[in-house]
């Protein structure tokens, strides 16, 4: 079902974790839906991303291209950043099956919610560059089910 | 390569070596047709008839009451609509459950196409058909209810003699789709007032593409194949005989070692339900503790998705399924899950186990372990837990 580099990328995340006081942190997808990304970016004073880390609940293909994400934003400054799109994250993975799709389309998401957090704090604005719409809070009624 | 460890049996069984010797002849020199009158023929027919017979008494039926089909999802297809085209004439009403197989359901949606009304009763948080909403959902018109005897995903046990005891006193007809339950449990179609039963083979350690379809005798059901005269007119087309001889070797076969093999795995199902709960913190069992197969072992681990889980049990050699959207190619977890109450993000974190007649107690502690491991590695990965752990510090 999945190419060899989604396995790897599944099996062997690269950049998994947090960053503390990240400079952007953005969080897209839905529990109810299966997938959560969440993308930490450290950004230095010359806007580019030093550091990137991400937490991912879903499956492998959300996996895969969570970590695939990061490496391409790796060290690019953030207008290049915003040039990565889910078809680039979808292509360097060599393919995901049609039904993963919208997986790729999380972590252009996600790494657009954490660019926007950045402006947010830097009061900056980022060409081309919208609010992020995804939200996860809107099951969180669902989320403190006893257990 | 890991060893396997195959623990995926309601999915499909590995079919028996003596039901494998039992079939091969009528692939080669006994490879004669049914219907035809030499003795070639006629060697294959009686393979057909002892199959039949073998079937039926296993059941507490007569040899006539049953009908082979292809499989599981056929005899529902059958037996649901042919009933509702039968008796429209009385009503156009079916009761069904929420938590039914699709080939049950998505029937039962087709039907409400061509203008049946269709109720599916809710269950309740162990997947028990609720027998007061039951009875309150029958109306006038209802024609048919159709209950599995033991659910697919989480092997809950329905309480099909009162069912049945409930169709008969309101003159309903009674299907029950028992495709987990046939060859694990003992079914008496009688004592429960079962008017039509599906059943497939592969889940009992015989072939795939074969199963039969229970009918009691004097329903007048419609054909659900027209054609030649075989199954008594109703399903036409040439017997798939090594397939039927196959389906009676491993009914003898189940027959047989049912009560020793279903004590066995009744064991190692508690075992492995009372490791995994002990030692995996934030996990759940789903289903009924009590009234459930004696193979399914059903578990939700909060945090984590199951696909992931799956495809990293697969990389340990353990093979398993899971009731996530991911697994069934759609958005949504799985209905049966849902319907139990679980949230949905609790829904994709399941992990089903079905135990069979190899499976060992070295390989459930393998598989503890290995469970326990991937369930630490994909929680350090999800921001779910992550925001959990926060919290819980906060507090």
């Amino acid at each position: 079902m999945y190419s060899e580099k989604v396995m790897d990328h599944f099996q062997n995340p690269r950049n998994m974790g947090e960053i503390e006081n990240a400079s952007g942190v953005g969080t897209v997808g839905n529990a109810k839906c299966g997938d959560i990304m969440r993308i930490y970016l450290d950004i230095d004073e010359n806007q580019i991303i030093r550091d990137v880390k991400f937490k991912t609940f879903g499956c492998g293909a959300a996996v895969a291209t969570s970590s695939m994400a990061t490496e391409l934003v790796r060290g690019k400054n953030i207008r290049e950043a915003m040039q990565i799109t889910n078809q680039a994250v979808a292509e360097a993975l060599d393919g995901l099956p049609p039904v993963k799709m919208h997986c790729s389309l999380l972590a252009e998401e996600a790494i657009h919610a954490a660019l926007w957090d950045y402006a947010e704090k830097h009061q900056i604005t980022i060409e081309g560059l919208k609010k992020p719409k995804s939200d996860i809070h809107e099951d969180e009624e669902a989320e403190t089910e006893a257990y | 390569m890991k060893p396997l460890i195959y623990l995926d049996n309601a999915a499909t069984t590995k079919t028996a070596g003596e039901v494998v010797e039992a079939m091969l002849p009528y692939f080669t020199e006994k490879f004669g047709n049914p219907s035809s009158i030499y003795s070639l023929g006629a060697e294959s027919k009686e393979a057909v008839t002892q199959a039949r017979e073998t079937i039926a008494a296993s059941l507490g039926a007569k040899a006539n009451e049953i009908y082979f089909t292809a499989g599981g999802s056929e005899a529902d297809n059958w037996a649901i609509k042919a009933a509702a085209e039968a008796y429209e004439d009385h009503g156009r009403h079916i009761i069904t459950s929420k938590i039914e197989h699709h080939a049950v359901l998505h029937t039962c949606e087709y039907l409400e196409k061509k203008g049946f009304a269709v109720t599916y009763v809710d269950v309740d948080e162990n997947g028990i058909v609720k027998m007061d909403a039951l009875e309150a959902a029958i109306r006038p018109d209802t024609i048919l209810i159709s209950i599995m005897f033991a659910n697919n995903e989480i092997g809950t046990l329905q309480p099909v003699r009162e069912i049945g005891e409930l169709a008969k006193k309101h003159g309903i007809l009674f299907h029950t789709d028992a495709v987990q339950a046939y060859g694990q449990l003992p079914i008496d179609v009688d004592a429960c007032h079962i008017d039509m039963l599906s059943a497939s083979g592969h889940k009992l350690n015989g072939p795939k593409g074969i199963g039969f379809l229970y009918i009691r005798k004097g329903l007048r059901l419609r054909s659900f194949v027209h054609g030649g005269g075989q199954e008594r007119a109703r399903r036409a087309g040439t017997e798939n005989v090594p397939g039927i001889v196959g389906l009676g070797a491993a009914a003898d076969r189940a027959l047989r070692i049912m009560e020793e093999k279903a004590a066995k795995e009744t064991a190692l199902r508690d075992y492995l339900i009372q490791r995994l709960e002990t030692e995996v913190p934030y996990c759940r069992l789903n289903g009924d503790r009590h009234r459930r197969l004696p193979n399914n072992v059903n578990f939700s681990f909060r945090f984590v998705e199951g696909e992931s889980l799956l495809i990293m049990l697969d990389m340990e050699g353990i093979c398993a399924s899971s009731g996530s959207a991911c697994t069934s190619g759609s958005l949504d977890p799985s209905h049966v899950l849902l319907a139990i109450g679980l949230p949905h993000e609790i829904a994709h974190g399941s992990l089903r186990l079905t135990l069979g007649e190899e499976t060992t107690k070295e390989e459930l502690d393998r598989v503890v372990e290995v469970v326990k491991k991937t369930v630490d590695k994909l929680r350090a990965m999800s921001p779910l837990y992550e925001d959990f752990v926060r919290e819980q510090k906060e507090e």
